[in-house]
């Protein structure tokens, strides 16, 4: 099972080293993780996806806040959530297929923000399905490459984590 | 800043700080970039013990926080100075012992480019300390220090190091020491929650076969007293582990002794047969659990401890109480009655007698066992503090030894460190002169730190060491006489140095006993010599640990494995 946590941290150097050693010390594995720094520039806010039962889950978010740089773990599994995933698509295109290249973005509300005579690059925006879904139309072209941002979320309403 | 900052070095600031933390004794060992501060520490009134190697530093550190509940200080260079310190952080960090070890660093203009002596260190302990820092500022040294020894201190204790580089020593700051600490991602639980107190009480009320468990935590939490008035209250039999020996009578009628792959057999019995485990401040080690499935199977449980990472972290817990345990115990005094449990108590004392811990005599009468010699030295120094380093000695001085008070029983239980004995006892003597110490050493783990003989000479610290000489790598051997049909591969160390003359070359007594009749006059002409004293038992070359759990097994499935003669 997967599992959404946004974890608050102090924005201090090592405090990713801090976080991803503890994961890879006691053998849990991150699907993704994302940092950035928050309203608050003395904070940083990670989202991390992890995969795990709720035993698993429950020693993550424990040895999570033993970190002394961890202010706050909150699962956000079962709770209102907006969730995003920002992807960038390099995909093989020509005069032949452009146009339609572009249809397949435009039913993503995804934007072109590159084009060259042999590629073009789509950037898209969405939960983890709506980027696997353009990803999975647009493989017949030719990925040449591809990023992606991992998910970041937020509790939906007036309340923060 | 406010009016009592006042100008001065980074390395000054560093003596000033160690001040405010009421810090009297530090254990290191000098270097190229920790010239300032060795400077320093020349005309301060804190005591350096210069030890012979940098582990012995962090080693003693921690041996002086066993024997005091005070935070150890260690202090070494850069690079090698600094690796060498991290069998002793991670020791700590295992056995929760509260520790400051300092390190000396490049200049911050070299850091990252190799420069000579340069180790990543707060990169190499970043999973083996509760928290490091690497000072980046001259002006935030002070609060670093401060953060630091509220952290090794509080909580759960642990180590916490602290990586100088030179120029931060050099430079000069105004000083300004925070009376407060502020980590917002730092607050550690001490009162337990009152409904979950009160639930424990219910449930030991109903309980007809309780246990408790005591761990280290009893001990670093100095909740000795209550834990005896709450095993009195409730009249069950009390185990402890290896690290909590000490925090509960040995001589006490309910004490049923160690529990786990050497515990007594008594007190694994009780443990499989409880219907209601009490652990206090202990950890469900893979060596006090044995198979993880078959352990307590009967047993509703209930886990006191301040770190909630260890609730349910080995074995499903019915009633987590997190917080401190002296507090938790205290409250809990108030709310429990006896258990129903005069029948129980009766049986757990015929399991004691049924099945004593015990050894076979030498045939020959003149013949050492090592348990002989440990039960010597309690009737001769019943209060002194005893110190062991790796192997089966350590278990017979757990076994056999009459521990009557937390802070006398000094071991390397988590990481099992072989080397540690010697200096940790070098710290816990300087830090109790009043106290007979006792290295109780294997032949093998001594010579991991005998170079200390030289540090407990010149700074006049009399340690006894106690070499339980068998010739072996002890416990290993047993492994292998056991499990790989004696095949002693690289175990037998027979003839590697006469102790004596070692002892002796340093300016130490060296004293040999290899008769049962020489046991009793060595300890006590060591323990009147007031000197550094290095006793070489020559003991029986054979002798096993026993009991034993198998790797593996069910703690119940426990072995007899004395030697018959």
């Amino acid at each position: 099972m997967r599992h959404t946590l946004s974890v608050l941290v102090e924005n201090s150097h090592g405090v990713l080293t801090r976080v991803a050693g503890m994961f890879s010390r006691r053998g849990y594995n991150i699907d993704s993780l994302t940092v950035g720094v928050t309203e608050d520039p003395t904070v940083s806010r990670m989202t991390i996806v992890v995969r795990g039962d709720d035993d698993v889950l429950e020693q993550v978010t424990k040895q999570l806040n033993k970190l002394i740089e961890v202010i706050r773990v909150t699962d956000l599994k079962n709770e209102e959530t907006v969730e995003r995933e920002l992807a960038m698509i390099k995909v093989k295109s020509d005069v032949n297929n452009r146009s339609e290249i572009m249809q397949i973005a435009d039913i993503f509300r995804a934007r072109i923000i590159d084009v060259a005579p042999r590629s073009m690059i789509i950037e898209v925006t969405g939960d983890e399905t709506k980027i696997e879904a353009i990803e999975q139309l647009l493989r017949p072209f030719g990925i040449k490459e591809m990023v992606r941002t991992g998910k970041i979320a937020l509790k939906r309403g007036a309340k923060g984590v | 800043m406010t009016e009592s900052s006042t100008k001065m070095t980074g390395s000054r600031a560093f003596i000033e700080c160690l001040y405010r933390e009421g810090v009297d004794t530090i254990f290191g060992y000098p270097g190229g970039v920790l010239l300032p501060i060795y400077d320093e520490i020349y005309d301060s009134s804190i005591r350096h013990i210069l030890v012979r190697h940098e582990q012995s530093a962090a080693h003693a550190a921690e041996g002086y926080a066993r024997a005091t509940g005070k935070t150890g200080v260690c202090l070494a260079t850069s690079g090698p100075g600094a690796t060498n310190l991290v069998t002793g952080i991670a020791n700590a960090y295992l056995d929760s012992i509260p520790m400051v070890a300092f390190t000396g660093q490049v200049p911050t203009a070299l850091l990252g480019n190799d420069a000579f002596q340069e180790a990543n260190i707060t990169g190499i302990t970043l999973p083996i300390t509760k928290h490091n820092f690497l000072v980046q500022d001259a002006n935030e040294l002070p609060r670093i220090i401060k953060e630091a020894f509220h952290i090794a201190s509080t909580g759960r204790p642990g180590p916490v190091l602290i990586d100088i580089p030179k120029d931060i020593t050099t430079a000069e700051i105004d000083f300004y020491y925070p009376e407060k600490v502020e980590l917002r991602g730092y607050n550690p639980t001490y009162q337990g929650n009152i409904q979950q107190i009160k639930k424990a009480a219910a449930e030991i009320k109903k309980a007809a076969k309780p246990v408790i468990y005591a761990g280290g935590g009893v001990i670093s939490s100095d909740a000795s007293t209550d834990l005896k008035e709450f095993a009195e209250k409730i009249q069950a039999p009390v185990t402890t582990t290896l690290t909590g020996m000490g925090a509960f009578p040995v001589e006490h009628k309910q004490f049923v002794g160690m529990l786990g792959m050497h515990g007594a057999k008594y007190a694994n019995y009780a443990i499989q047969e409880s219907d209601l485990l009490i652990a206090i401040g202990a950890r469900f080690d893979d060596r006090v659990t044995g198979k993880l499935q078959s352990f307590a199977t009967n047993a509703k449980i209930i886990h006191i401890d301040i770190d909630p990472a260890e609730i349910s972290k080995n074995v499903k817990v019915d009633i987590p109480i997190v917080g401190d345990a002296k507090s938790i115990l205290e409250n809990l005094n108030k709310y429990v009655d006896k258990a129903q449990s005069d029948e129980w108590m009766n049986r757990v004392a015929h399991w004691k007698k049924e099945y004593p811990l015990h050894y076979v005599e030498p045939s020959s009468g003149e013949g050492i066992k090592p348990q002989f010699i440990i039960e010597q030295i309690s009737e001769a120094a019943k209060d002194a503090i005893i110190v062991t380093e790796v192997g089966q000695h350590q278990m017979w001085a757990a076994q056999y030894f009459k521990f009557n008070k937390p802070r006398t029983f000094i071991s390397s239980g988590g990481l099992g460190t072989m080397g540690y004995g010697f200096p940790a006892a070098i710290g816990a003597k300087v830090a109790r002169p009043d106290k007979i110490v006792f290295d109780i050493a294997g032949d093998g783990s001594f010579q991991m730190s005998s170079q200390e003989l030289a540090t407990v000479v010149s700074e006049d610290i009399p340690v006894i060491i106690a070499i339980f000489n068998n010739g072996y790598l002890g416990m290993v051997r047993q492994w292998q006489e056991l499990f790989y049909d004696k095949r002693y591969s690289s175990t037998c160390i027979q003839n590697s140095v006469d102790f004596v003359k070692l002892a002796e070359a340093y300016g130490a007594l060296g004293i040999r006993a290899t008769k049962k009749s020489e046991v009793r006059p060595a300890i006590e002409k060591a323990i009147a010599s007031g000197r550094p004293t290095l006793i070489d038992f020559v003991v029986e070359c054979e002798e096993n640990v026993s009991p034993m759990v198998p790797a593996g097994a069910a703690i119940n499935e426990i072995l007899d494995l004395e030697k018959k003669e």
